[in-house]
């Protein structure tokens, strides 16, 4: 069996009549997909990824690329996927690696949501002329207030607040690492979210010198590889999340290929040059609950309980119990990863088959923390696979405080979802540590497009909160009476504790 | 829509129910006939120390037996009566209104610190939700609530509330829309001590619902009001936050105000909307809460409904429309427009 005997992905052609020579193509294609033969550019369209970057670069519009040209003999069950997966293992007798979330064509369940509207019984709110309050704090907060009126009438608050995280916005850019994504990547996202009053997660790859002007934005991550951790590191960040998980590989750790280990990821992640950073699949120091909360607790030492501390869980079968767990230790929130999350690389059979939605998952928690009377004890942070703005409005709607995104953010940067990530030559200069790549991602103009996304969806969320007559997001989240499912199971309906259209 | 009127007489001399009849009735205009209820306090003076259960019943019979059952469980019912009633043209008797005056026995509680009320609360909650064809509608002491579907002048003959003299009244003249007009749904709603009168909709029930319902409290009524009463209940009585407090729970001061207030303002008015957020309430509300310590009135953070209040002597009035105030008392001291979340109080004189 050799490799030619496996259909093409991807056709790309140059129209001749279009194309003059400028040789944009070869100089912007990483994969060698491109060379100039004579008068002609020869195309290899065998290492074509379709991330478009040619076809954007090309100033004659003379690139056409097809998807699937010459396809398998359909079949059912033994789809193109799982064929070319097993002539891969069969080749290589390894595991199949993906990038980005999951690839499988599950139905959403947010699509299947759909949101209120107000008419004449309760008039909408117009954000144009309305205040419109989105500003969320993310911690613990208090089951009550003790408050003494004094003699003299004056009112008395005997009640201290734990630091919370106060967030102009209720969306988030989650834990994307330094070695995972450029640093330019990073920097861009951080004055973005700098900007907009958010904040960003630093991921497992320690903080860049470059980027402590805005640190004050930024969450920084302890994962089981400890990478890039010190008290400096834990220090400068505007809060701690502690990793277990993430939606995209639960179970499982992440690992960073040598080659993506420079002098500089080398020195940010405290690790030598060019070796492998594999992050264990659990925390060598956390083999129970009481583990966590020894870990938390730890942090919150070490960092005088100034700060709060996060969890991260992939959303798993048991994620009601294991949320209801942390929300009894020190932690302030508690991140929740749904199974479309994002990654640079991940085994294929982990991305696209364990985990469970994200939506499922927001609404178990609340309501177990409810059940349990602890939904004050702890934030709940949702992720995985958030693409607009409505996505964000059901999620909070469904129970949680604040969401993050992360290849939303990458695709404000130019990243055309072409799942590659694992190969290190992102010609968007995202994932990847060239420095012929990463320069072509310009901070001064990237953080500007991210920004730009973050503030379209605040504004829509504001319109449909005022459509919906709700001028603070306090009172949206949880506020499931305003959603309704559509075409979704009764099963379903009653785990998202929201009722059918028309009802 | 929806018309509310309520008065207190801060000195606590009774008014009987005829003159805010007249006040309810003019407010016809916001109502649609199928609903309309009053509350008053301090009309049971010779039961004050028992626990006065208003019940709709559907019959006599299976609901009824096993109301009496549960409250005997639970302790002793001094007195009980069909609310007296005087059949009316225009009004379809559904239910039966009976009334039981009711001491709970503490000892069933051990470990509660508010026992008679913890267990009064769970027997409302418990009858509502268990007991086919019984209503539980109103539980304080010293209280009553009288409603039915039917315009405000029908219902108040119905229950002859012109027999009654209280200090503190509500009433409310009905537009349904979440429900149909049937007699649990008119308001007051009535938890204990607690009686609110609502008009507008509630756009954050979903979350105050559930906010409520984790600390125990189930709503029973299919309306949002409800939920009004049970929040005061947590805030005021379990929580002890003063009104002006609870008021400030409800309804908020924006994030802008905050930033801009003294240090120890900022403080507490953060504390609470981070502690509160899931009680605060949004959409167009006017409401008017009752204890027996007396009323407040207060809108939505942008006052989406109108809310009007007028003093005159020991008496305060807050309603939806002035001309209805001026029905009970033509000659006022003091007419204003209380600003948008801002709480008017009235307090009976200690």
């Amino acid at each position: 069996m050799s490799i030619g005997s496996i259909p093409i992905k991807f056709k790309v052609r140059i129209d001749p009549s279009r194309c003059m020579l400028c040789e944009r193509c070869i100089e912007n294609c990483p994969y060698g997909t491109y060379r100039r033969e004579g008068e002609t550019i020869f195309v290899d369209s065998r290492n074509c990824v379709a991330c478009h970057r040619c076809v954007a670069m090309c100033p004659r519009d003379a690139i056409t690329i097809e998807e699937k040209p010459v396809d398998y003999r359909s079949h059912p069950v033994w789809t193109r996927g799982a064929r070319e997966a097993i002539y891969n293992q069969a080749r290589t007798g390894r595991i199949v690696l993906a990038g980005m979330g999951n690839a499988t064509d599950l139905p959403s369940i947010f699509d299947r949501l759909l949101l209120d509207a107000c008419q004449v019984t309760n008039p909408s709110i117009d954000p144009l002329r309305e205040p419109m309050e989105l500003r969320t704090y993310l911690g613990k907060k208090p089951r009550k207030l003790e408050i003494k009126r004094e003699k003299d009438g004056d009112i008395e608050l005997n009640t201290t607040l734990s630091p919370n995280l106060k967030l102009n916005i209720p969306i988030m850019i989650g834990h994307m690492s330094y070695g995972a994504i450029s640093l330019n990547a990073q920097l861009s996202m951080a004055r973005a979210v700098s900007n907009l009053g958010t904040y960003m997660g630093t991921g497992e790859g320690g903080l860049h010198p470059s980027l402590r002007q805005y640190q004050d934005n930024m969450i920084v991550q302890v994962a089981s590889g400890r990478f890039g951790v010190d008290i400096d590191y834990l220090e400068r960040g505007a809060a701690i999340e502690i990793k277990i998980g993430q939606g995209a590989k639960p179970g499982i750790g992440g690992h960073l290929p040598g080659e993506k280990v420079g002098p500089e990821v080398s020195q940010t992640r405290m690790i030598p040059e060019r070796s492998d950073a594999i992050s264990p699949a659990p925390h060598h120091d956390i083999y129970s609950i009481e583990d966590l909360k020894q870990l938390v607790h730890s942090l919150k030492e070490a960092t005088e309980w100034r700060k709060p501390v996060f969890v991260k869980i992939a959303a798993v079968h048991n994620v009601a119990a294991i949320a209801s767990g942390i929300a009894r230790s020190s932690a302030d929130a508690v991140v929740i990863d749904g199974f479309r999350g994002g990654t640079g690389a991940a085994p294929r059979v982990f991305r696209d088959h364990v985990g469970i939605p994200i939506e499922a998952a927001i609404a178990a928690v609340d309501q177990k923390l409810r059940a349990q009377g602890i939904r004050n004890e702890i934030s709940i942070i949702a992720s995985g696979g958030m693409r607009d703005s409505a996505d964000v409005t059901k999620a909070i709607a469904l129970g949680a405080d604040a969401i993050y995104i992360g290849t939303a953010a990458l695709i404000a940067m130019g990243c055309r979802v072409c799942g590659t990530c694992y190969r290190g030559l992102c010609p968007w200069g995202i994932a990847t540590q060239d420095a012929k790549l990463t320069q072509r991602l310009d901070p001064d103009i990237e953080w500007q497009h991210v920004a730009n996304l973050i503030h379209g969806w605040t504004l829509e969320i504001s319109e449909l909160m005022g459509a919906a007559g709700i001028n603070s997001i306090e009172s949206l989240r949880g506020n499931r009476d305003r959603l309704r499912g559509y075409m979704l199971d009764e099963e379903m309906m009653n785990v998202l504790d929201v009722k059918p259209v028309g009802a | 829509m929806c018309g509310i009127i309520s008065v207190i007489d801060r000195s606590k001399s009774g008014m009987d129910g005829s003159r805010i009849k007249h006040a309810l009735s003019l407010m016809n205009e916001r109502g649609s006939g199928e609903g309309a209820g009053y509350a008053a306090y301090g009309v049971y003076p010779d039961f004050s120390e028992y626990y006065a259960l208003h019940v709709f019943f559907n019959n006599l019979v299976e609901p009824k037996g096993s109301v009496d059952e549960i409250l005997r469980t639970w302790g002793e019912i001094e007195f009980e009566e069909e609310i007296p009633t005087v059949e009316q043209p225009d009004l379809r008797r559904t239910h039966i209104p009976w009334r039981y005056f009711f001491k709970p026995d503490i000892s069933l509680m051990p470990g509660s610190t508010t026992p008679e009320e913890d267990i009064v609360t769970m027997l409302v909650m418990k009858i509502n939700t268990t007991i086919q064809g019984a209503l539980v509608f109103s539980s304080g002491k010293n209280i009553g609530v009288f409603k039915a579907s039917g315009w405000p002048e029908t219902v108040a003959d119905f229950y002859q509330i012109d027999q009654y003299e209280g200090y503190i009244w509500l009433a409310h003249n009905r537009y349904p829309t979440n429900t149909s007009g049937w007699w649990g749904g008119a308001h007051p709603f009535n938890l204990l001590d607690w009686s609110v009168v609502h008009n507008g909709e509630i756009t954050s029930y979903g979350t105050n619902r559930r906010y409520i319902e984790s600390y125990g409290y189930r709503c029973t009524m299919f309306t949002d009001t409800e939920v009004v009463a049970y929040l005061c209940d947590l805030l005021g009585r379990k929580h002890g936050l003063p009104e002006e407090l609870m008021v400030r729970a409800f309804a908020p001061p924006f994030w802008d105000e905050i930033d801009r207030m003294k240090e120890a303002d900022c403080t507490l008015n953060s504390a609470i909307r981070l502690t509160y957020g899931s009680a605060l309430m949004n959409g167009p509300f006017a409401i008017v809460v009752a204890t027996a310590d007396g009323i407040v009135g207060f809108t939505d953070r942008i006052k989406l409904r109108p809310l009007i209040a007028a003093e005159a002597g020991d008496r305060l009035y807050i309603s939806s429309e002035e001309a209805a105030i001026r029905r009970m008392e033509p000659n006022l001291d003091r007419v204003w427009m209380p600003k948008a979340g801002e709480p008017v109080i009235g307090r009976v004189r200690v």
